[in-house]
């Protein structure tokens, strides 16, 4: 008798109360993932908990490694055997995950990294909030690569965003990060299952040439169909620069065509990835920009402002990577001023600025370890709401 | 006529990229006779993955099979999650000493105390060949590299011992000069299941071999000299020890492998 029953006992469709970091693991099952490799880090310790009994319950596989670079490692070996992978860590680890997720863009292989933001820099606040990883998951890895992150506000997007994440990461051949922070983590709320056939799942596009023909890295897609071990490919990844037929080289034509479109191929798709939400933004003569649990409080604020009579309006980027600036920039076309609230000391205040030139872009700097209230976020829209 | 090993390489990517007279070359050829005395004609069955270094060249983009090139130090993690998901494929790391014992040592260490279900090729040229030569983990004391130029001031690891005592089920090393033992040390690894690992010494000769005066072919007869097998060694000092590579199997079993081992405790 086995201790295990695999039964593919994927969460049924439903309503639960469920934890945000839970509500990711059971996101990422139903996606398909199959393998998950980590290693212990407060605040993210639920996901591998809840993995490593629920992954051999529907014939996947669980393991801890001896650090985080071992675990994203393992992550991208086992996405080039054909298997949906990911893990997830906080800060500390997510630094050491840099060179690998540099890697996972130039061999284009996909993972899901799972990060809940604490408190920084260095071991900083284990236990508490941060916002501070906005800027390091774009640009944590050495050269010019793109990729996606997400932006959970609930735990029900915990959910829902962990399977797109999924999608995402298949679809574009790209490592895709969930970017949540310690209390939408650790927060119990209602999440939905909705009945399967309405959930999106993506499997990765194969080859359609024969092994002799199949050209890997070819510059006829943005994304090119994957090969994965096994199938009889001789696949050849490599982190070097590399030709269509993913062998090494240094000829600048084609490292060229090579870099230009592992940028391209999310640039180009920016504005089918990217997501956000508005609220009360339309005739706003001040717009919130917030996300993650600031976000939360920064709805409220809103509210209260309409009610004493102020336009202020909320701009959520649900995507931190790509920024859907354009969206930004048509509700501030009219002269609308922008205030940018984070727990940090200005990094999504960077990019809102880059984008936004023809009215003010004001920031609230936060250091981690606390989420502003609505009064703290009310305060600061008393202060530079313009009259 | 067409040489036979050549239906193991990627025809686009030879002849290989290696310096005349290095080592590595004759462990790909042990390596390949390996192969076809086992009867592989293709290598279907395997996965190559490698880290970064001259050594970690060999599989990539070498060698005509799956292959997965991956960052320094890290190849055995990718090996190990390709193994999980891929059973029933042989997965082999092949890599130098600064890669696989140096800054991957950590995995090194664990992925054979799991005794995962991987063969790991270590080459031990004693120095980190590809950057230029300097100090490895591996360097024999005294010797000057690149970056020891007073000479080496640390003590060498013994990774074969280190690997043996985390839990290995093989465990052997042999120098270039010992051709057959070492084609025969594949062979063996390569049938077995758990963590294996064959470690070659090797001959540098563009970082190592000309910086202290010896022909590929004269380095080669000093590595023969030099070794000493494994039942003898117990009965040198320590100091004499260390002047001497140790050549043979430092240990031979056949504990369950990790994947065996998951099994085990999904039944109990
Ligand atoms: C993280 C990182 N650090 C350093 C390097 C530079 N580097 C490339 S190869 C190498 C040493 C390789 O030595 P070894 O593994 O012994 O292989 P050999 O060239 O001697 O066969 C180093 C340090 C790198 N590629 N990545
Ligand atoms: S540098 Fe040394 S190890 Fe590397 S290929 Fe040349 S001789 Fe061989
Ligand atoms: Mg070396």
């Amino acid at each position: 008798m086995s201790k295990v029953e695999i039964d593919n006992r994927l969460l049924k469709p439903g309503v639960y109360f469920m934890r945000g970091n839970d509500a990711s693991v059971e996101g990422a099952l139903i996606a398909g993932c199959r393998f998950f490799a980590g290693y212990p880090i407060t605040p993210s310790n639920e996901i591998a908990t809840l993995m490593s009994r629920r992954l051999p319950q529907v014939g996947g596989i669980y393991m801890q490694f001896e650090d985080e670079i071992g675990s994203i490692m393992a992550v991208l070996g086992a996405s080039n055997g054909g298997v949906k992978s990911m893990t997830a860590t906080s800060g500390p680890g997510f630094s050491l995950m840099q060179e690998a997720i540099g890697l996972a863009a130039m061999t284009e292989t996909p993972a899901v990294i799972v990060e809940v933001q604490r408190g920084g820099p260095s071991t900083g606040l284990p236990t508490q909030v941060g916002q501070g990883d906005v800027m390091q998951v774009k640009w944590g890895s050495h050269g010019d690569y793109e990729i996606v992150a997400y932006l959970p506000n609930s735990p029900q997007e915990m959910f829902d965003m962990t399977i797109k994440a999924f999608n995402t990461a298949w679809r574009y051949r790209v490592p895709v990060v969930v970017l949540s922070d310690q209390m939408i983590g650790h927060m119990r709320e209602k999440v939905v299952v909705p009945p399967y056939e309405e959930i999106e799942i993506v499997e990765r596009r194969r080859p359609e040439e024969s092994p002799e023909e199949f050209l890997p890295f070819s510059n006829k897609y943005l994304i090119p169909p994957m090969a994965v071990a096994g199938e009889g490919y001789r696949i050849h990844v490599t982190g070097l620069a590399h030709n269509e037929k993913g062998y090494p080289t240094t000829d600048y034509e084609t490292v060229r065509k090579l870099v230009t479109r592992l940028v391209r191929k999310i640039r180009d798709n920016e504005r089918d990835i990217a997501e956000y939400e508005e609220f009360m933004a339309d005739d706003a003569k001040l717009i919130i920009v917030s996300f993650g649990i600031t976000s939360r409080s920064a709805k409220k604020a809103v509210r209260d402002a309409r009610s004493k009579g102020l336009k202020v309006g909320l701009f959520r980027p649900k995507t931190a990577w790509p920024f859907p600036y354009w969206r930004l920039q048509e509700l501030t076309n009219n002269g609308a001023d922008v205030l940018v609230v984070e727990i940090n000391m200005g990094q999504m205040y960077r990019v809102v600025r880059e984008h936004v030139r023809s009215s003010e872009v004001y920031n609230m700097p936060l250091t981690p370890g606390a989420c502003p209230s609505p009064e703290d976020i009310y305060k600061k829209i008393e202060e530079v709401y313009p009259r | 006529m067409k040489h036979p090993y050549l239906r193991y390489l990627r025809p686009e990517n030879v002849p290989t990229v290696f310096c005349p007279g290095c080592g590595i070359g004759i462990v790909m050829k042990a390596l390949f006779q390996a192969f076809d005395e086992l009867g592989y004609e293709t290598l279907e069955e395997f996965v190559f993955v490698s880290g970064i270094g001259c050594s970690a060249w060999i599989p990539s983009p070498h060698i005509l099979a799956d292959s997965v090139h991956t960052l320094h130090g890290r190849a055995i993690p990718v090996a190990t999650g390709i193994k999980l998901v891929k059973p029933d494929l042989n997965v082999l790391v092949i890599g130098g000493d600064g890669d696989i014992a140096g800054i991957g040592g950590n995995h090194l260490l664990h992925a054979a105390r799991r005794n995962m279900d991987l063969m790991v090729i270590m080459i031990n040229n004693q120095v980190y060949g590809m950057t230029g030569g300097q100090l490895a983990p591996t360097t024999p004391y005294g010797m000057k590299t690149t970056t020891t130029p007073y000479g080496n001031p640390e003590e060498p690891m013994d990774t074969c011992d280190i690997v043996a005592s985390a839990g290995a089920n093989y465990v052997a090393r042999w120098t270039v000069g010992h051709y057959l033992q070492l084609k025969d040390a594949f062979k063996k690894a390569m049938e077995k299941q758990g963590f294996r690992f064959v470690e070659a010494v090797s001959q540098c000769p563009s970082r190592v071999s000309s910086r202290i005066g010896l022909s590929p072919a004269d380095h080669i007869k000093y590595y023969l000299r030099n070794s000493v097998d494994i039942r003898k060694a117990e009965e040198l000092l320590p100091e004499e020890r260390m002047e001497k590579i140790i050549v043979g199997e430092y240990v031979d079993r056949n504990k369950p492998g990790y994947l065996e081992k998951i099994k085990m405790v999904m039944r109990r």
